[in-house]
């Protein structure tokens, strides 16, 4: 019976696609994946999570994603709409979209328009706590113009109209399946979450909710020779080194996932020849942030607000440019980050188009020229105890960031370099459950930020800056009055900068776009408020034998795992 | 103690012989607990007089140098960051035992204390019993969280950045693990308490406080002695679980158990980053528990006698 | 005795009740939050509503009532429903769901045991087994060699912590002699003698690390312990008797000796239904211990709480169990 499968299964896809005819589905068995952080749930709508939105990802399909070079590919589509070929409206409100011929779910029910318009109800639902609401900001409304046309409606002008039922964030959802999960029921329908149907190339068989999850192939797949393997087995859990050692030592494993290790330690894996490392870089800058404001405890509930006051030093761009100088990135790079990190003097690294190359001469170090701009702009060692004052203020600073082998390497190193040019450090590490949270009770969020400097990774989903240019408007400066929240971090706050964000929100010529934003990019690092230092990128591993991984970091790692097949 | 015995001596044999000088001749025939003390104070010196020998900063980076297996300039390896990992086991072993003994002292302590009093006193031993259980029930991370949170940065701007974090650590380590010592001692007093020596001396009339220090204490030590040495072991470990979470000391601030915690993804390439941390942790609670051993043996009349 | 265990499991509630308070609260104090493991590109206003849509905007004391409600009235009557499929209400209850899935917390505590008794209760066995055994030859040989290896063994096994040793294990038996998987899988079901091999052979590294671990300690006290006896008076006369050595070590003193013993026993045994945090991540067995963990980390408090309840229950459990037993090795122990 297997062999008549076999042969079935290849006369079809000779017939139906002979450039593909080398694999057909379900031919290669079963693929083993390790994530050591396991996914909890499998609607990315319930948890924004990478994991999960991964780990979904191969159930579940947006209208359009990327591919590894950030372009747009259709998924679900014929083309992608433009204002070139109408699919995008004149004036940027709206956007159409036309489903492929023949689509259909995973239980063999065709995909039709309502879906989409049911996914955006889905998500904009005011009681559900949909994690990826801000992919449907500025949507007015999504409408079935026929059963394979949706129409999204857009409040104002919207120059990357590229957000909502695009990439693995936002993608369809069946109608049938949650027709009863809206707003508050969401969390009750446990079985439609931990099992969606969807379009992708596999389905859930099981799920264990933080542990493991199997797929097997879908046989309503709309490419009808993948995917190759049949089934899929994405084990969580453990951590980074442990699952870098199943991949490339043991080869108990195919793929892994985000392998932040020692890349000393990880080079030396690879060489044992099973596996391979392979990186992608998106928009992800490891960067220190110095507070603009005063975090004096002595200031009690004014501690790092404007109405603290200024920071006593580090509004000295000069005391800034000290540090960034200090700095030797691409050691940081060869430390901490080996291919997965490149030297960086941007905040906004990539894409190409809005990549600034005014900042440059920060990747090479100068201790010597540091040491004199201090000089210059008056910090002396006066009393001779290694650290400069200016006024009788100390150049002391406390130093903290997240737990994070890497991290804290980063910040040895660093505090070694600022010593040296006569700057004290103190370090602190915080666990990233309580830095990240943004609990306003806590002391230690990196909102709060109650330190002079702190240091961590952002990024923006998909390719298109503005919003994430936006991040650093002077309404955006965190404060009591709007609990913490608020993306300024650093409290940089300069007028020119807000116009510039204005003018973008108004501007719909890429080229134009560019140009502003890396006019924004340029002004917020020339202000050392901020000190990029390492473009990074997501490294994952995968076996020797695993053949068509194309890794991305602009939409899900596993994007194409539909063509993935084992080598001979 | 020695100073003690060289009073008596000097007296003479009129004034009848001081009873440590009778424990300390016995601890003396217990071979492994001299060996043990002499490690111990081995380890000490180690830790508090090495820097002076080998004056490299434990926190100073030489990048060249990294990964670098022994050498005669980095006799015990150096760190993925050139750190070099002698000074490093120095500077970590004295926080390390520093921690590993007060923390220890301090949950012992509170261990014995509750648990004597439970199980010598039949009223309290309900709701000290109860409190026990509320204790070993609580979750530890989230209460670690929460002690961190409210007493940081108070103990730091009191005590100082390091002092603070210090007192911080002991007293988590402490007051998160009592409870088995407790439980253990007030089983054993609650037999205790049965036997006929102590119907004895209470029915002369002693009173409690006396029972406790004369009669029950000195019969519980040997669990007590052998949660002492556990108990630094356990001290160590957490401390360096503490830490790796960000909750204890800086991250630059070496100590033995993040020395081995840190080593462990280098256990193929380098395994003198294990090797030494793993030793120094073991040996040192072995020397203690020898220690322990000896003035066990050394504190039981029916042994010295013989 | 009867009355006093009686009298200790009716204390035992209010006792939980409080002990679950004490717990809601450090859980409500504590500065983590379920949205901090989303990526930053996730909006503050996003973050607000997921918050919201969690209940976290209700008064602390809402919660906790709520909480209550659900795992000791929904829960149980959901459980006699499936039990004996009869219906009571109109079965419209609220489970106790947790924060990261979405899911019944219970079910996903039912999911997780099965692999935390094959790992952890096996060890501990394994570990009471070696440990009782060890401690007894090494008391009753003081400063044999048996003795002096056992000691440096367990003081080895004691003080060098699992995270190592872990690792250790997996590279010499997973990664040089490729004789034992170094991921557990926990979907595998036995079923017959060849996947009882396999199962063998996926729990043998982590039960070695934590069966060494929890056997060095007991051996310790119960050397410590019989040590105290062999020089006790009634040991003299049992042996003046003409009883035989058999008899005196193994009944007379060993069953004096148990006290300490069974007490740390008893401690021990709530903590293999806690799991082994760290064991389990380094084998990735992805047990109870796992699950707490990662429920600490996201912030999740349905699921800590509950997890932790259940392990106050039986600690207080266990911790009476030792108290009976008490009374029954020493029948001069009396509570009431």
């Amino acid at each position: 019976m297997k062999l008549r499968h076999l042969m079935l299964g290849a006369a079809a896809a000779f017939a139906l696609s002979p450039a593909a005819a080398l694999a057909e589905r379900g031919s290669d068995g079963q693929l083993n994946i390790i994530y050591w952080q396991a996914p909890s749930t499998l609607n990315p709508y319930l948890s924004g999570g990478t994991k999960e939105v991964e780990a979904a990802s191969l159930v579940l399909e947006p209208l359009a994603g990327f591919d590894n070079n950030g372009e747009l590919v259709p998924r679900l589509v014929d083309e992608i709409p433009t204002v070139e070929n109408g699919g995008v409206s004149e004036d940027l409100t709206s956007i159409t979209w036309v489903l492929s011929e023949g689509i259909t779910w995973s239980d063999g029910s065709p995909v039709t328009a309502n879906d989409a318009v049911f996914t955006w109800q889905y998500c904009t639902d005011p009681e559900g706590g949909c994690a990826q609401a801000s992919y449907f900001d500025g949507v007015e409304s999504v409408e079935a113009v026929d059963d394979r046309t949706i129409r999204i409606n857009f409040t104002a002008p919207k120059p990357f109209p590229y957000t909502a039922l695009v990439g693995a964030e936002s993608p369809l959802i069946q109608a049938a399946q949650f027709a009863d999960c809206l707003g508050a029921a969401a969390p009750e329908c446990t079985e439609a979450n931990f099992g969606p149907i969807g379009t992708g190339p596999f389905v859930v068989t099981e799920f264990r909710p933080n542990d493991v999850i199997t797929y097997a192939a879908n046989e309503n797949y709309r490419v009808p020779d993948q995917p190759a393997f049949a089934t899929v087995v994405f084990k969580g859990g453990g951590d980074a080194a442990s699952a870098a050692r199943a991949v490339l030592e043991t080869g108990e494993f195919d793929y892994a996932w985000n392998l932040q290790i020692d890349p000393t330690i990880l080079a030396e894996m690879e060489a044992n020849g099973i596996g391979e490392v392979v990186t992608a870089f998106g928009t992800s800058v490891e960067r220190l942030h110095l507070n603009q404001t005063n975090p004096d405890p002595a200031l009690g509930d004014m501690r790092s607000t404007l109405e603290g006051g200024e920071h006593p030093f580090l509004t000295d761009p000069a005391v800034g440019q000290a540090m960034s100088m200090a700095i030797d990135r691409a050691l940081l790079v060869e430390i901490g980050y080996g291919a997965g990190g490149q030297a960086t003097c941007n905040v906004l690294p990539a894409p190409e188009l809005y990549a600034s190359t005014a900042n440059d001469d920060c990747l090479t170090q100068d201790l010597e020229g540091a040491a004199q701009v201090l000089e210059d702009a008056g910090w002396v060692d006066e009393d001779g105890d290694g650290v400069r004052e200016r006024d009788g203020i100390r150049l002391s600073v406390l130093y903290q960031t997240s737990t994070n082998a890497v991290r804290q390497d980063t910040q040895a190193l660093v505090k070694q370099w600022w010593e040296e040019i006569g700057i004290e450090v103190e370090l602190r590490n915080i666990d990233a459950s309580v830095f990240f949270g943004g609990d306003p009770s806590s002391p230690d969020t990196f909102q709060k930020f109650y330190a002079d400097i702190e240091m961590y990774t952002n990024n923006f989903a998909g390719v298109d800056p503005e919003a994430y240019m936006a991040n650093w408007r002077c309404n955006e400066i965190p404060g009591p009055d709007t609990q913490w929240q608020g993306s300024n971090i650093q409290r940089f706050c300069d007028p020119a900068y807000d116009a510039l964000v204005d003018e973008m929100a108004q501007t719909a010529a890429l080229e134009e776009r560019g140009r502003l934003a890396q006019e924004m990019n340029d002004m917020l690092v020339q202000s050392y408020s901020i000190i990029p230092l390492i473009h990074r990128g997501g490294v994952s591993a995968h076996a020797v034998t695993l053949e068509g991984v194309r890794m991305s970091d602009w939409d899900s790692e596993l994007w194409n795992i539909a063509e993935w097949s084992r080598a001979e | 103690m020695t100073d003690l015995a060289n009073v008596n001596e000097q007296q003479g044999y009129r004034a009848p012989r001081n009873q440590w000088w009778d424990v300390w001749d016995q601890f003396k025939t217990h071979k492994g607990a001299l060996f043990g003390l002499g490690f111990f104070v081995f380890m000490l010196l180690f830790v508090y007089v090495g820097p002076y020998l080998w004056p490299i900063d434990a926190t100073y980076i030489d990048i060249r140098a990294r990964n670098q297996g022994a050498s005669w300039a980095h006799p015990m390896g150096a760190d993925q960051l050139g750190r070099d990992t002698l000074a490093r086991m120095m500077a970590g072993g004295r926080t390390s035992i520093a921690v590993g003994l007060t923390a220890m002292a301090l949950s012992l302590l509170l261990g014995t204390f509750v648990g004597v009093i439970a199980g010598y006193f039949k009223k309290l031993d309900g709701p000290l019993m109860r409190l026990t259980d509320l204790f070993l029930a609580l979750p530890l991370l989230p209460l670690l969280l929460v002690i961190i949170m409210l007493f940081r940065d108070t103990l730091r701007s009191t005590f100082g950045p390091e002092n603070g974090i210090f007192i911080l650590i002991v007293f988590v380590i402490g007051i998160t693990s009592w409870m088995q010592a407790a439980r253990i001692v007030r089983g054993d007093v609650l037999a205790l308490k049965e036997r006929e020596f102590v119907l004895a001396a209470k029915s002369i009339g002693t009173p409690s406080h006396r029972m406790i220090t004369r009669h029950v204490l000195p019969n519980v030590m040997s669990p007590i002695m052998v949660s002492a040495t556990l108990g630094i072991a356990n001290a160590i470990i957490t401390e360096s679980a503490l830490s790796f979470l960000g909750l204890g000391f800086p991250s630059d601030y070496p100590t033995w158990g993040r020395l081995l915690f840190d080593g462990t993804e280098w256990l193929q390439r380098n395994p003198e980053r294990v090797i030494w941390p793993g030793l120094a942790i073991s040996l040192t609670v072995l020397s203690v528990n020898y220690i322990g051993d000896g003035l066990r043996d050394a504190l039981d009349p029916r042994i010295r006698g013989r | 005795m009867l009355t006093f265990t009686l009298r200790r499991l009716l204390l035992a509630i209010p006792t939980l009740l409080f002990i679950s308070l004490i717990i809601f609260l450090i859980l409500d104090l504590a500065p983590s939050d379920p949205t901090a493991s989303l990526p930053l590109t996730i909006p503050p206003e996003v973050r607000a509503e997921i918050r919201a849509s969690l209940g976290l905007d209700e008064p602390m004391v809402v919660r906790f009532a709520l909480w209550l409600q659900q795992f000791f009235i929904n829960e149980p009557l959901n459980l006699l429903e499936q039990w004996t499929g009869l219906s009571f209400g109109d079965g419209d209850r609220t489970r106790v769901i947790s924060w990261q899935t979405r899911s019944p917390v219970v079910d996903i505590i039912a999911q997780r045991m099965p692999q935390t008794l094959w790992v952890v209760g096996t060890s501990y066995v394994v570990g009471i087994l070696i440990a009782v055994p060890i401690g007894v030859i090494s008391a009753y040989r003081q400063y044999s060699w048996f003795d002096q290896i056992g000691t440096f063994v367990s003081m080895l096994g004691f003080s060098v912590p699992t995270f190592f040793t872990g690792v250790l294990f997996i590279v010499i038996f997973s990664v040089q002699l490729g004789w034992f998987p170094s991921v557990y899988d926990t979907t595998h079901v036995v079923t017959d003698w060849a996947s009882f091999v396999v199962q063998l052979k996926q729990i043998i590294m982590p039960v070695m690390v934590l069966g060494l671990y929890n056997a060095s300690q007991i051996s310790r006290f119960m050397r410590a312990s019989m040590l105290d006896n062999l020089n006790q008076d009634y040991v003299r006369t049992a042996r003046a008797k003409g009883m035989t050595e058999r008899v005196v070590v193994l009944i007379h003193v060993l069953r004096n000796s148990m006290i300490p013993v069974v007490t740390v026993i008893a401690l021990g045994v709530p903590q293999v239904f806690g799991g082994a945090i760290i064991t389990e991540q380094v084998f990735k067995v992805n047990g109870l211990g796992q699950l707490l963990i990662v429920a600490i980390q996201s912030g999740d408090i349905p699921t800590v709480q509950t997890l932790t309840f259940i392990f106050a229950v039986l600690i207080v459990l266990f911790n009476l169990i030792a108290d009976v037993l008490y009374g029954v090795l020493d029948p001069r122990i009396r509570y009431d």
